[in-house]
């Protein structure tokens, strides 16, 4: 993984409260057995016509949206299926971070996984984003602060040890790894076994 | 100091490292469900590492999502039966399970079905394990008293490899459910209610315990229907103490412990349950005898009514109205008045023997609507076949339903069981998500009760008004 400091981006906005991760990468796509290229397939029943054709409206379909790295959205972003193909998919699109009230759980963990960073943030400034599509945002992972343009800046929460991964560039398998020791040893002394 | 609640005491009881400010808990997994749609990346990464999977033996390996519901009798099948992505999924799990060493429930297997129907079904399900899969609806086998949550692929590859989890610890809720159960009202209708009244992130954050006497008053089957939605509220888990029903269902099962193994066995288990004193971080209280059966009208699991009960309005909610307009309803409109195209009874959610009864119950002596298509597609093979010795396919067979190999199927349309654009399906299954069972479907979540009923009439029927 590569590593996350600093996000610098407008913004595109998709308000819709619950966006699931059945929108976010519908079900057709899971056949994928790899990671990559999954980019073409997010939000595709909003994003493309029944001839696959995109549909000039939708957010993502904007000139310039290529090139944004942060995404707003209603409450409740990720939820659903497990799925990791949705943060596979955000991130294949140029996505860092998503920016919403309240993120399912699930998805939340996939994304630190993957160097997409899930902002948490009040509802006052979440209200200004969504009006204000297109602002060019700035993401501190460091001091995990985010800065609008208006002068707002605030801290938003971000685990200490998922933070130092993205810092780093870390994949957290390692981590569990250099646990061989204390895993073997739990093994051996419970007092059941599965 | 309170009590423990069953939640910790299982938490407890994995720790290899406790959690710091500066470091998540490492969670010891008793037991790893996996299929062919989420762990093919995980595979990879072992094999480009040159890591093997370390406990084979507690990694359980079955096909499932985007397996076909018509015979198979062998992979090469699936050169005519599959889309050339899907069988090449399948042969991809098969080969991994060849390659790491894992036993897989694959076809010709009688153990193959649903992950989350064949893990209690063989008894591989136990209160007090750590169960994890790459899927959200893990949270079925809570119903045991097991820890059991969703994972991503990128987990699923830190379990195969360590058989360990980085977690932080989450916070419990405790609804107590209370009251006499009304007659024609079913565990199905008891989610669907608890759900929208919490809302489909209320659980978010929290591990919920589910108690009161309408709980333990359940059969196993109906506990693992409402552990299995815990996950529509956002929750990261659901769980159940154990109590004779539990030990019951598991006696005998091929994988529950035996012999000399089943008295200490049950000791433990029956020890888990919530200290009288433990404490939660949120309690809430349902009672449950004024409740009805419940349908979905929009697109998430917490947009529901109670059958009798009309299309709510959106009050200028944008979220809410793009939701009707998806569904084709209007604001004010009868649930009843709702027509219907296709009924779905299966998924990990409803595809038990109880289930199969129930809407078998409903349709015998009936035929369904000539406008109806529907399919009824047991959780499992030994379902299917236990089905049959009843002579449940009779009945479906005879009402005009189609009666299908086991798998996930209809509930989220990737085997080719599909919903067409515009079509309005009253589903057993959990999720009601835009395109969930097909690009422009539109899915009204049910108990098979209530499905039944509605394919008999064509639209959708309150079940009580033809028992
Ligand atoms: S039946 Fe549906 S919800 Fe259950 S595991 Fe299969 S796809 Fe997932």
């Amino acid at each position: 993984m590569e590593k996350l400091t600093h996000i610098h981006s407008t913004t595109i906005v998709l308000p819709q409260t619950d966006i699931d991760t059945d929108q976010i990468m519908p079900g057709r796509f899971l056949t994928s057995t790899t990671r990559e290229g999954l980019s073409e397939a997010i939000f595709a029943d909003w994003r493309y016509d029944v001839d696959g054709q995109p549909l000039p409206d939708f957010a993502l379909n904007q000139p310039g949206a290529a090139d944004c790295q942060v995404l707003v959205a209603g409450n409740n972003f990720g939820c659903g299926s497990s799925r990791e193909h949705a943060p596979w998919g955000l991130v294949d699109f140029g996505f860092r971070a998503v920016i919403s009230t309240r993120f399912a759980d699930i998805f939340s963990n996939n994304s630190l996984k993957n160097g997409l960073v899930p902002v948490v943030i009040n509802e006052d400034t979440h209200n200004w984003l969504l009006e204000h599509p297109g602002a060019m945002v700035d993401i501190d992972v460091a001091a995990a602060t985010l800065s609008l343009p208006n002068g707002v800046s605030l801290n938003f929460p971000l685990d200490g040890f998922a933070q130092h991964c993205l810092l780093e560039g870390l994949d957290q398998l390692g981590y569990l790894q250099s646990k061989e020791s204390e895993i073997s040893h739990f093994e051996q002394v419970r007092p059941w076994k599965p | 100091m309170s009590g423990k609640s069953l939640f910790e005491k299982v938490w407890e009881d994995h720790l290899v490292s406790a959690e710091t400010p500066a470091n998540p808990a490492v969670l010891y997994i008793d037991l790893h469900l996996t299929h062919e749609v989420t762990t093919p990346q995980a595979f990879t990464l072992l094999r480009e590492q040159g890591m093997p999977v370390r406990r084979p033996d507690l990694t359980l390996a079955t096909l499932d999502h985007s397996t076909p519901t018509v015979p198979v009798t062998g992979l090469k099948d699936l050169d005519v039966l599959s889309e050339p992505a899907q069988a090449a999924q399948i042969r991809q799990m098969v080969q991994n399970c060849e390659d790491f060493g894992i036993e897989l429930h694959g076809f010709g297997s009688d153990q193959r079905g649903i992950v989350h129907v064949i893990g209690p079904e063989i008894g591989a399900t136990q209160p007090g394990k750590t169960i994890v899969c790459g899927d959200s609806h893990s949270s079925t086998h809570g119903a045991f008293g097991a820890l059991a949550f969703g994972i991503g692929s990128t987990e699923v590859g830190h379990v195969l490899a360590t058989q360990c989890l980085l977690q932080r610890k989450p916070k419990s809720m405790a609804i107590n459910f209370n009251g006499q159960l009304p007659a024609g009202v079913t565990a199905k209708d008891i989610i669907l209610a608890t759900i929208g009244e919490i809302g489909v992130d209320g659980g978010t954050g929290h591990v919920i315990e589910y108690r009161g006497n309408v709980i333990s008053g359940l059969s196993m089957e109906e506990r693992m229907t409402i552990c299995n939605m815990t996950i529509e509220a956002g929750a990261r888990a659901g769980m159940m103490a154990p109590d004779d029903t539990t030990v019951e269902f598991l006696a005998g099962r091929p994988q529950a412990p035996g012999g000399a193994d089943w008295e200490p066995a049950v000791e433990r288990w029956l020890s888990l349950p919530s200290d009288d004193d433990a404490t939660f971080d949120r309690e809430i209280d349902i009672d449950v005898a004024n409740l009805v059966p419940m349908v979905t009208f929009g697109t998430n699991p917490g947009m529901v009514v109670p059958i009798t009960a009309s299309v709510p309005d959106s009050n200028g909610d944008l979220s809410f109205r793009k939701a009707l307009d998806y569904m084709g309803l209007e604001p004010g409109q009868s649930m009843q008045q709702t027509s219907v195209d296709v009924v779905f009874v299966g998924s990990c959610t409803n595809s038990r023997l109880p289930d199969l009864r129930a809407a078998a119950r409903v349709l015998k002596g009936n035929k369904i609507a000539d406008s109806v298509r529907m399919l009824v597609v047991p959780g499992s093979e030994i379902i299917k076949q236990q089905a049959e010795a009843e002579g449940l396919h009779e009945i479906f067979l005879a009402a005009g339903a189609e009666w299908r190999e086991a798998g996930c199927s209809m509930c989220l349309g990737m085997n080719g069981d599909n919903l067409l654009p515009g079509q309005l399906c009253v589903s057993t299954s959990n999720r009601n998500f835009e395109g969930r069972q097909g690009i422009g479907g539109r899915t009204v979540l049910a108990s098979p009760e209530t499905a039944a009923a509605s394919a008999i009439n064509g639209r959708i029927t309150d079940p009580r008004t033809l028992l």
